[in-house]
């Protein structure tokens, strides 16, 4: 909802945040943390008096390719980060889903968007989600005072890990102000291994058995049919020095054969692959429908598929049949129908995409059970007493 | 005589002790509950020897609800309650107090669970970390962070202290293999937090958790990620003439964008003290080695090892040795783990835990040797030098009072020089009892009050583990 009377601060520095935030405390005033905008339908819309951008706060805060870690400002443009990174041959691990698709937005993914999501993609199956690369960060609590926890080094439990608890809080405990990251090395070169008509079970069946296989798989993913070809397709992807990526590509297809596997891409085409599946790009159009994000154990993947029913209008399935990805109708009652899906199964459901009104009247995310409701009020209070930040974004009144 | 403070005990709940016991003794089943002095004394302290308390009592609960009960009693009698997994924490982070009732896990040690489509294992807290490789070691799957005493620690103390191990510069460490668990609090609710699927869908709980030291509830069960071992490993030894060049050598290796599976370092004292234990073939005329094993398929291993061995020559390396079978890559590996016990033997030892940045370590390692000499002691360091993850072991007679204060002194040195690089107190030891009062060292009040009130959250009146992460004084209340 971006309310075109409501009013932007943009602190030039932490400092200046964080009194920006004692004077909203003081005045009863909420905010509303905004970075390059293309996330803006994540979460419930914003209910606050008030815009608080991280524009002002850029830049990169260090970079040291020999310890693989760089740290930026929250409102550093990812774009940035990953330019500067790809020059020594490094990258963020986790591969972080661009929403602009999805969304049919226009603003440059932030630093600090992707801290509030734990935006991840593809890659998080091996090497893991934003929250296990992000090792420090700085934020400005809703008391105004600054706050660190965590540091530049991967080896780290001194102390409670408030890094962590930050990362995908969507903003509701503070404005994070930098974060730091591992780093990876960017791999030599990729290779994906393609299998064709699988329905659901079997190419599920056929992603585990390649993940449970010592061929180092980094993408396992099914498509339907309609998303880019006529048919269903099944994806595996390897990563890493050449020679390496030739004999495992080879070894899965013997693996796979039984199933079919007889095809690979390489290079630019397999990159451009990764990305429509890491961004949901099948998902896009038709823009109306609501988008779901469901992430479950793999092999329930298509059963909860075959539970949805009807209410499924697309569907498809990443990191091993363990997240799926559906869209519906926008309306509460086929929200209703995911949430009646999944119970069996565990797991959770996220409402990634849908209309401000929908996503106001019904849960975003998985509902919490009373005991984790009353720990997530307190630790909300424990950061921002007032409720300055990101009111209601995660769960109505909170 | 101790340098670490510790509590004085309540007289109000030491005086109230036979009716507090009864209540305990009404919520568990015969023989799960330790109350004669003699048999407490097994749980008066843990691997940081040098400090013992004796417990109000021992639980050994057998299932979640138990543990949950009790909780809720101790909460309800105002009783002090202290977590123990195994005992095996080098920071005292199991070590009771005359007030307090511990609760033992060791009656939790099931494996619930084992699913290889999904690949992960349901376990009960009490298991220990090696028993879960074992069971699906057969079907080619393991647990990936594997701590140097794997064999008795338990996945409930590996979630207390965030634990990591040699291997954990490509697998990561505990927080980023656990997907799920079950959590009692103190006021005995039952919490459920993730599962066999990845992620949160609301707060980061499991992160949370994960390294929190018992200060927030005890950990139950938990849902572990099991992944495929790799077609084949190999550990390669790299003797080097110096500290210094050594230190270079791994900066170097990670600046290069390779990612060993592991990356151990011995100075020349680790070298002898292991080698006389374990009979592996270190080189001994070395000041100091790198055990650096890669893995993976052979064209993996040959290309990583042709670029690091490229590397140690462009550092000087003096000696390199290839494991040339299994049972040779299992004595390089037995040597590593048995350091700290085989260092036992020849002396009593400190082991200090700090981490800097990895291209500090040269620098760290000087300063390392500088310190210690100048308390008139002796240094073994033995560390995961991928990750920057210090291990010195300093040297000390633990029946010398002026030695030991003098071994605590010159650990505290070194960890503050950690911090003072860019690193932190505790890598994966955690902070206990032994660092606590160093913490004002890595984080000023603000940062250490935010992380008083979340704790606060989970137990307001400072119940669970209370001697413990936080110094003494100035304690945040909910």
């Amino acid at each position: 909802m971006r309310r075109s009377g409501v009013e932007a601060l943009t602190p030039g520095s932490e400092t200046e945040a964080a009194e920006l935030v004692l004077e909203a405390r003081a005045k009863g005033r909420k905010l509303d943390i905004v970075g390059g905008g293309s996330r803006a339908g994540l979460g419930r819309p914003p209910e606050g008096d008030a815009r608080l951008s991280t524009a002002g706060l850029r830049g990169i805060v260090f970079y040291e390719p020999a310890e693989m870690v760089i740290c930026a400002q929250a409102g550093t443009p990812l774009a940035e980060v990953e330019a500067v990174l790809a020059q020594r041959g490094q990258m963020l691990p986790f591969e972080p889903m661009d929403h602009r698709r999805l969304y049919g937005t226009s603003g440059e993914p932030t630093i600090g968007g992707l801290v509030a999501g734990n935006i991840s993609g593809p890659r998080r199956i091996s090497a893991g989600a934003a929250r296990d690369a992000m090792i420090g960060l700085r934020l400005v609590n809703g008391r105004g005072e600054i706050v660190k926890s965590g540091g530049r080094v991967m080896k780290n439990v001194t102390g409670l890990d408030l890094v962590k608890l930050n990362c995908g809080a969507q903003g509701t405990l503070g404005l994070v102000t930098q974060a730091t990251f591992r780093l990876l090395p960017k791999p030599e070169c990729e290779a994906s291994l393609v299998i064709r008509r699988l329905e659901d079970r079997r190419a599920i069946e056929a992603l585990s058995i390649a993940l449970g296989s010592p061929f180092s798989v980094s993408g396992a993913a099914h498509i339907s049919a309609g998303m880019g070809r006529e048919f269903p397709r099944t994806f595996l992807r390897v990563e890493g020095f050449r020679s390496s990526v030739d004999y495992r590509i080879s070894a899965l297809l013997a693996l796979l054969a039984p199933f079919g596997a007889k095809h690979a891409l390489e290079g630019e085409e397999s990159e451009r692959l990764w990305r429509d599946i890491g961004d949901a790009a099948f998902l896009a159009t038709p823009s109306e429908a609501a988008v779901w994000r469901v992430s479950l154990a793999p092999s329930k993947g298509a059963d909860f598929i075959e539970k949805v029913g009807a209410h499924a209008k697309a569907h498809f399935y990443d990191w091993g049949g363990g997240l799926v990805w559906l869209s519906s109708e926008a309306s509460a009652e086929a929200a209703a129908a995911v949430r009646a899906a999944l119970s069996p199964f565990g797991g959770h459901a996220t409402l990634i995409r849908a209309p401000n009104e929908l996503r106001a009247s019904i849960d975003v995310f998985e509902p919490l059970s009373a005991p984790l409701m009353r720990l997530s009020k307190g630790v909300k209070a424990s950061f921002d007493p007032a409720g300055v930040f990101n009111f209601a974004r995660m769960y109505p009144g909170v | 005589m101790s340098q670490i403070a510790f509590p004085t005990p309540e007289p109000g709940i030491l005086a109230r002790r036979d009716a507090i016991l009864a209540g305990l003794a009404a919520l568990l089943p015969r023989g799960s509950l330790i109350t004669q002095s003699e048999e407490c004394r097994a749980f008066e302290t843990d691997a940081l020897t040098a400090y013992r308390r004796a417990p109000l009592a021992v639980a050994l609960p057998t299932s979640t609800r138990e543990v949950a009960a009790v909780l809720r009693y101790c909460r309800d009698a105002g009783v002090y309650v202290v977590p123990r997994g195994a005992g095996t924490s080098l920071s005292g982070g199991a070590i009771p107090q005359e007030d307090a009732i511990v609760i033992g896990l060791s009656k939790m040690s099931r494996i619930l669970e084992i699913n290889l489509p999904d690949r992960y294992a349901r376990v009960e807290a009490g298991v220990t970390n090696l028993a879960i490789s074992e069971a699906v070691m057969a079907e080619g799957f393991f647990y990936a962070p594997d701590p140097s005493s794997q064999l008795a620690c338990t996945i409930g103390g590996n979630i207390g202290m965030n634990s990591g191990g040699a291997h954990c510069l490509k697998y990561g460490v505990t927080t980023n293999n656990v997907l799920g668990l079950t959590m009692a609090t103190i006021d005995g609710e039952i919490i459920e937090l993730g599962g066999a699927h990845l992620d949160s869908g609301g707060l980061d709980w499991l992160g949370l958790m994960v390294g929190s030291e018992g200060q927030l509830g005890i950990v139950t069960e938990a849902v572990v990620r099991l992944l495929r071992s790799a077609e084949g490993a190999r550990p390669v030894l790299f003797g080097f003439d110096s500290a210094e060049a050594a230190g270079q050598c791994v900066a170097a290796i990670i600046g290069a964008g390779l990612i060993p599976v592991a990356m151990e370092y011995m100075d020349r004292l680790a070298i002898e003290i292991c080698e006389g234990f374990a009979h592996a073939g270190y080189p001994l005329d070395v000041e100091a080695m790198l055990i650096i094993e890669v893995e993976g398929c052979e064209a993996e291993m040959e290309a990583q090892l042709a670029k690091i061995q490229a590397i140690a020559k462009s550092h000087g390396v003096k000696i390199v040795r290839e494991s040339m079978s299994a049972m040779e890559s299992a004595l390089i590996w037995k040597g590593r783990k048995s350091a700290f016990g085989a260092t036992g033997r020849i002396a009593d030892y400190i082991c200090m835990d700090g981490t800097v940045p990895t291209s500090r370590l040269p620098e760290a390692l000087r300063r390392t040797g500088e310190i210690v000499a100048s308390y008139g002691l002796r240094v073994a360091n033995v560390f995961h030098a991928g990750d920057g993850n210090m291990h010195p072991l300093v040297l000390y007679n633990v029946n010398d009072e002026a030695e030991q204060a003098k071994a605590e002194a010159a650990g505290n040195d070194l960890l503050k020089l950690c911090v003072d690089l860019g690193g932190c107190l505790t890598g994966e030891h955690g902070v206990g009892i032994e660092k606590r009062d160093l913490m004002r060292h890595q984080f000023n009040a603000e940062d250490l009050a935010q992380q008083m009130r979340v704790r606060a959250v989970f137990d307001p009146d400072w119940r669970l583990n209370p001697a413990k992460v936080f110094p003494l004084d100035g304690r945040v209340p909910a």
